[in-house]
């Protein structure tokens, strides 16, 4: 049955960033950090003040950045190149395909800022396109923590593997879900809740969003499986397959366009392994607002009643 | 390889290297022979000479790093490297074939010795300062070189890299414009011009040296005042000809990306005889 559990308030994701980036720069000398003048926002400040030589101020110009990591990664440095996902993702995809994915160098990235629940500075500088645009890439790994600690460790993971990595973090503070002894491998969903009835897949702000969604669930009598996709690339193909035989019915739920993020592509292990039929919580076809983080998540519809309504749909639909 | 000095001993290998490379895009029945001949002394003076670099050991850590931007040029680039013995000389015949290593744009996938996989251009100077800080970092010696096409640095990234290049005094790095005017559509002047193009360098912060891309001394003496330079980057204008040691190709927007006919080849391996 179910485990219930305890969400605690815990700090944004971008903050876990930094304070990660900061061990990783205590232990390896090879690390180096790129920003494009936003240091104060990505919380790459802290690398800077504690190793200036290593730090890299590139200014407003995001692909040059991309680049200039790439060439540091090709030269054996373990290179950190941090924005708002919204502008790395997109001013820096070309140099990200060719500098980076092409020629496989272990570059690494990290987008902050992403998804809506940035709030009031609207949509310009939001990314809900960021996953798709990294997944799209042969040979990057996409990683996407949902709080704190699944941040502080996948940074590590990232550090550690061999080719090139995009990381995503929020701007919004977020509750503490794991506790400190979890471990992480990149690749491998965490099963949060287990369950017989439905799946709930989910990634970044919205895991415990799923977690809410399960525990109402369960007081309605449905059992909800809750897996942690903090990986969408690659995709535990075999939790997805697991998930899909064992409680014939899921909903994937994300802080992101619905086209082109992880819902399509664990649809696409569902189809080629156990087909059942499947519900997708994210943003819609359209752009966001100004707002704050709450009245947009609300609005765009990615809170714990839109999981657990798609859930009781999906549920109507199961053989 | 035998490493040289000596301008005459260069140019005899900037002409082989010429013939080479005809040879290569003819096979191939596509490429772009005009801009791989405007680069011909520069390519051969680097590798035969300037370059401290060991085909025995490619990736040795205090390498100096070569970075053809304009990659779009690579059959003399391929040519220089096999002659070094960083790739088999046999198969260069086989550019833009399905199996072989020398692809239609460099790519390190295939030849690891390349230092970079470019083709799309404006990349290449970003990627060269990153390798540049990476030895400043570690303290090596190693100097990164960047060929950027004339065309090329039409592309916004390239002075988002010099603003960044001098600010930083990365001046282990050296960017060489092979300005010989013209670019698929036609020639410079008129696609988008970029003259005051030395000026725009120096406000940019580099040291700037204009030389013939053709005369070998003149170039040894440039990569020498760039070495000496401290304090910010240099970039060498070249001033070179389009399609240089075949009189039909010169200054001819047709060869930027056609392979010369049947006809076309054996008068231009006549006049590089």
């Amino acid at each position: 049955m179910a485990a219930k559990f305890e969400l605690k308030p815990g700090a944004a994701t971008r903050e876990a960033f930094g304070k990660a980036l900061m061990e990783l720069g205590k232990k390896n000398p090879n690390v180096v950090a790129l920003d494009a003048d936003l240091s104060k926002s990505t919380m790459s400040a802290g690398f800077a003040k504690e190793f200036p030589d290593r730090f890299i101020e590139c200014g407003i110009a995001e692909a040059n950045m991309v680049a200039i990591g790439a060439g540091l990664a090709s030269a054996g440095k373990i290179p950190f190149a941090a924005s708002f996902s919204a502008f790395l993702l997109n001013k820096g995809f070309e140099q990200l395909r060719v500098t980076a994915a092409f020629p496989n160098v272990n570059l690494k990235v990290v987008g902050t800022h992403s998804g809506i629940s940035i709030g009031e500075d609207g949509p310009s500088q939001m990314s809900v396109e960021d996953l798709s645009l990294a997944c799209s890439l042969p040979g990057f790994t996409v990683l996407c923590p949902a709080d704190e600690v699944s941040m502080m460790r996948l940074m590590h993971a990232a550090a550690e593997h061999v080719g090139p990595v995009f990381i995503r973090a929020g701007r919004a503070k977020v509750p503490v879900i794991y506790g400190s002894d979890q471990e992480f491998t990149i690749g491998k969903a965490v099963t949060l809740m287990n369950g017989a009835d439905v799946t709930l897949i989910a990634t970044g702000l919205l895991v415990a969003e799923a977690i809410r969604a399960a525990e109402t669930l369960a007081a309605e009598g449905i059992s909800a499986r809750v897996l942690d996709f903090h990986t969408i690339k690659p995709l535990d193909r075999d939790a997805i397959a697991k998930a899909a035989r064992e409680t014939g019915a899921i909903v994937v739920a994300e802080e992101h366009l619905v086209d082109g993020g992880l819902g399509v592509r664990v649809a696409q292990v569902v189809a080629e392994t156990s087909p059942v039929p499947m519900e997708f919580v994210g943003v819609q076809n359209t752009y966001a607002e100004s707002a704050t983080p709450e009245q947009l998540i609300d609005k765009y519809g990615l809170l714990a009643r839109d999981v657990a309504a798609a859930a009781r749909r999906v549920l109507k639909r199961k053989r | 390889m035998q490493k040289t000095s000596d301008p005459v001993a260069l140019a005899a290998i900037a002409k082989r290297m010429r013939r080479t490379a005809m040879e290569m895009i003819t096979a191939a029945k596509s490429g772009h022979p005009g801009g791989s001949l405007s680069i011909a002394e520069i390519v051969v003076t680097m590798y035969f000479d300037v370059l401290r670099h060991d085909p025995a050991n490619p990736k040795w850590k205090d390498r100096d790093r070569f970075i053809l931007s304009k990659g779009h040029c690579c059959p003399i680039l391929y040519a220089v490297m096999a002659e070094c013995g960083y790739c088999p000389k046999e198969s260069l015949n086989t550019l833009r074939k399905l199996g072989s290593i020398y692809q239609g744009h460099p790519d390190v996938r295939f030849i690891p010795a390349l230092e970079a996989s470019t083709g799309s251009l404006g990349l290449g100077l970003s990627l060269g300062l990153g390798m540049a800080l990476s030895a400043k970092l570690d303290k090596s010696p190693a100097r990164t070189y960047v060929v950027l096409g004339d065309g090329e640095i039409q592309e916004g990234q390239i002075w988002e890299a010099a603003m960044f290049g001098s600010f930083h005094k990365v001046d282990n790095v050296l960017a060489i414009v092979d300005s010989n005017k013209i670019q698929l559509d036609g020639f410079v002047k008129d696609i988008l011009d970029l003259e005051p193009l030395g000026d725009k360098w120096r406000s940019f912060g580099w040291h700037v040296i204009d030389v013939d891309g053709h005369d070998i001394p003149a170039l040894q003496a440039a990569f020498a005042e760039a070495a000496a330079t401290k304090g910010k980057p240099t970039c060498i204008l070249a001033n070179t000809i389009k399609g240089k040691g075949v009189s039909f190709m010169e200054n001819n927007p047709k060869f930027h990306g056609a392979a010369p006919s049947a006809d076309e080849f054996q008068k231009a391996m006549q006049e590089l005889a």
